[in-house]
């Protein structure tokens, strides 16, 4: 199999490996990078545990090739803390008890932060419709809703 | 032709544990030399809480905070014996296997404390933040992380407790069939309501209210969690997942979970959820298993509410549209 020269920012740090030509940026991320934080779920884009932003965009890493990354930026939910504080969505999640096995909760963050960045102040049909590509086994969903909407909530009091 | 509402109400007496060769969980706990305590089992935490909850029960037992108390589910090759994490039987089996450990693991503490002290051991108590201390003379006292140094350097014993948690397998009488196949039995009732549509056959829940009779709620607010949760996988099972196909034939079916039918976040039904705490007699602090019943009632009473609806009794899960409209095809023939 032919390697790939790939070279992107991670969470703000440059990488740069050598994938195989066709591997996914989840495979890139887990097994040459070691940011386990994406999750493989279903591997077909259909469950969103691997979800990530791409320069800023969501994507399903999963069905992203990593050679078409090339000098983008790559946040995972790996990187959402800063300096050892927790993002507002991360504290959300723990304080309202919205995860259980945590599988689906790396990629449901990344699913509401991309909400958030987009729409500041989201309604709870925002969260339905932002979560909906992601499957939770667990929680019954509202748990994360709720979490989400006090996140927002939290970011807009800081604004204030 | 229209949408129909309809009201349904089912209880449920859920047992905790199983009948198998017999129920047994077994715990063993240990003091570092610095007085903090390790559990050992090998039960699963499968993000229900598990480790959270034996660290409470075995720092209530012992007298120190929860903080102190590391669980350690390592590798069923090499820990302490358990059925496993099933059956609602965790908090209640493996909870009651780590209440008789860490009682043995405290009377050590207590006996090496009492020989740093010059007491009887009888005469010690905990203070829970990490003291022993002579009753009725509290200035005489030792901290644990001190007896534990005690214990390991001074003494050459180990403060440490097995536990070995058994509930027998139950043979059924000859002459009645009466047995006992499992214990501490959790309660739970629900209502349900709900909309249908007789020309679709389509079914959608307006509200799902749960009462939970669960014991004691050890952890109230990750027992929350686990009943907010259930609740919609019992709505999930009443109406949506089956392994089974739906049309025409087992070729047509899901092959895997990305076919696996489960409502999703914008199915969610306006939930309620309300314990009631009656402690168990045999339960770890009067706890038993939330972990299933709380999935169960749903299932007849929105089977129930559908009757309620439109007159007809499903009594195949899931309760899908081509169930119901076949069900109401035969109603109008008769």
């Amino acid at each position: 199999m032919p390697k790939v020269p790939v070279q992107f920012t991670l969470n703000g740090e440059e990488k740069a490996e050598f994938v195989d030509s066709g591997a996914t940026l989840l495979k890139a991320l887990r097994d040459k990078i070691g940011d386990h934080s994406p999750k493989g779920g279903c591997h077909q884009g259909t469950c969103g545990a691997c979800s990530v932003l791409v320069d800023g965009e969501l994507k399903l890493s999963c069905l992203v090739l990593a050679e078409t990354c090339q000098g983008a930026s790559v946040t995972t939910a790996a990187g959402l803390a800063e300096n050892g504080v927790l993002h507002p969505l991360q504290r959300a999640f723990i304080d309202g008890f919205a995860a259980q096995c945590g599988f689906c909760t790396p990629g449901m963050l990344m699913a509401a932060k991309s909400l958030l960045d987009r729409v500041p102040n989201p309604t709870r049909d925002d969260v339905v419709e932002a979560i909906s590509g992601n499957i939770c086994r667990c929680t019954g969903y509202e748990p994360i809703i709720q979490a989400v909407l006090t996140a927002a909530r939290a970011n807009s009091q800081n604004a204030a | 032709m229209a949408v129909k509402r309809g009201r349904g109400v089912a209880a449920v007496n859920y047992p905790t544990g199983m009948n198998l060769g017999g129920d047994p969980s077994q715990a063993l706990v240990h003091s570092t030399p610095t007085g903090s305590f390790m559990v050992t089992l090998s039960s699963v935490d499968l993000g229900q809480g598990l480790k959270q909850v034996m660290a409470q029960i075995c720092a209530e037992t012992i007298g120190v905070p929860t903080e102190q108390v590391t669980i350690d589910t390592a590798d069923t090759d090499t820990g302490p014996h358990c059925m496993g994490t099933f059956a609602s039987r965790g908090t209640h089996r493996i909870g009651n296997a780590v209440i008789q450990a860490a009682k043995e693991a405290r009377q050590v503490m207590l006996e090496v404390a009492a020989e740093a002290l010059e007491v009887d051991a009888a005469d010690l108590e905990t203070d829970g933040t990490g003291n022993i201390l002579v009753k009725g003379a509290p200035q005489k006292s030792i901290s644990i992380f001190d007896t534990a140094l005690t214990a390991h350097f001074k003494l050459g014993r180990s403060i440490s407790g097995r536990g070995m948690f058994l509930i027998p397998r139950s043979y059924p009488e000859v002459e009645t069939g009466a047995m006992k196949p499992s214990t501490c039995y959790a309660h739970a009732c629900t209502v349900a309501e709900v909309d249908v549509d007789d020309e679709t056959g389509e079914v959608t829940v307006v509200s799902v209210k749960n009462v939970f009779e669960i014991g004691r709620a050890l952890n109230p607010r990750m027992v929350e969690q686990q009943l907010v949760g259930g609740s919609w996988m019992g709505v999930s099972h009443a109406l949506y997942e089956t392994t089974e196909p739906y049309y025409p034939n087992r070729d047509h079916g899901g092959t895997d979970f990305n076919e696996y039918l489960m409502p999703g976040p914008g199915d969610l039904a306006d939930t309620e959820i309300i314990v009631l705490e009656r402690p168990a007699a045999d339960g770890p602090y009067g706890a038993k298993g939330p972990g299933e019943m709380c999935a169960n009632p749903q299932i007849p009473a929105i089977a129930n509410a559908v009757f309620d609806a439109v007159g007809v009794r499903i009594d195949m899960l899931p309760i899908t549209p081509e169930r119901i409209l076949r069900a109401l095809r035969d109603q109008r023939a008769d």
